[in-house]
């Protein structure tokens, strides 16, 4: 067995059991901490794809930001999750039925697939490799995928405006600064200029 | 099972995952998280077929592509925990049974 090969099931085994264990684990921290072992060994197994820019930023996204941020939301919420948990297997038949059809029909895809030649051939944007990942990437994203590239960075506003207009929350017991009032103030209407003589009190 | 790693082994591995995603999402029907989570899991499979093929037909094309999938999976996880933040707030649970305010 060669050694891409060997680390090829590594990672494989190890993000399926993980990925297992996401959907099964009884406590959401564990589940979250799975789907991050998940991430890593996907990351895994784009780099050995080949696609080195992809699998760091996988660890990036994915275990730096979303999974934290699951991390977060699992934690801060106070939910009784064995309650949650009671009426679990009652659909599990069903879910096994369509899982077992579902993964046949795609494994038969998968072992029956064929590429046409004049798809192998005609590649679209091929790959140098003589030049890094990362360094190939950048050279299209910035030129030919620009527009893609700018909608990427839309999606990505409209999803934190998104994200802080949905969990804002005005509280009337906070104490709030009011900017229309502080700019209307003026000089005359809070200051006196009061001569006060020696000696004597106001 | 050849000695190289060839593109059935990455379409395998993508379907399994993909198929446990969905079997999560029957699993779980009650916990928006974790179907959040096995949602997740199908947009990993999702990128794994994607590379793979960028890699099988030395095409940088599907990289890009799953760049773009990771950009709107971790838009999607954004709102989606947000959603859930305030359903949260305004119900006191996160059970999928309790999102019938609007009786759709």
């Amino acid at each position: 067995m060669t050694l891409p090969l060997f680390f090829f099931y590594l990672f494989a085994t190890v993000a399926i059991v993980s990925a297992f264990m996401v959907i099964s684990s009884r406590n959401p921290v564990h589940a979250v901490l799975f789907l991050i072992l998940t991430f890593v060994n996907g990351a895994g197994l784009f780099m050995l794809a080949g696609a080195e820019f992809l699998a760091l930023l996988l660890i990036v996204v994915y275990v730096g930001a979303v999974a934290v941020l699951f991390l977060f939301v699992v934690m801060m919420l106070d939910v009784d999750f064995a309650s949650l948990k009671s009426g679990m297997l009652q659909y599990a038949p069903v879910g096994i039925l369509v899982g077992i059809v579902l993964l046949l029909e795609l494994l038969l895809v998968a072992g029956s697939v064929f590429i046409a030649p004049e798809a192998a051939s005609g590649s679209g944007l091929p790959i140098d490799t003589t030049m890094d990942n990362t360094r190939q990437l950048g050279l299209v994203l910035y030129t030919r995928y620009v527009f893609l590239f700018q909608g990427a960075g839309a999606v990505l506003l409209v999803a934190m405006i998104g994200a802080i207009v949905l969990t804002l929350r005005h509280r009337s017991t906070a104490k709030r600064q009011n900017p229309v009032d502080q700019v209307a103030r003026r000089a005359e209407e809070t200051l006196k200029v009061v001569k006060v003589k020696s000696g004597q009190g106001l | 099972m050849g000695l190289e790693i060839g593109l059935g082994h990455y379409l395998t591995v993508a379907a399994i995952l993909f198929t446990l995603g969905v079997f999560g999402i029957f699993l779980n029907r009650k916990n928006v998280i974790v179907i959040l989570m096995s949602v997740e899991l199908i947009l990993l499979a999702v990128n794994l077929n994607l590379v793979a093929f960028s890699a099988h037909l030395n095409d940088l094309q599907g990289q890009v592509f799953a760049l773009m999938i990771l950009t709107v999976a971790a838009a999607e996880a954004a709102i989606g925990l947000a959603i859930l933040v305030i359903f949260y707030r305004n119900r006191g649970s996160i059970a999928v049974e309790d999102a019938n305010m609007m009786k759709g």
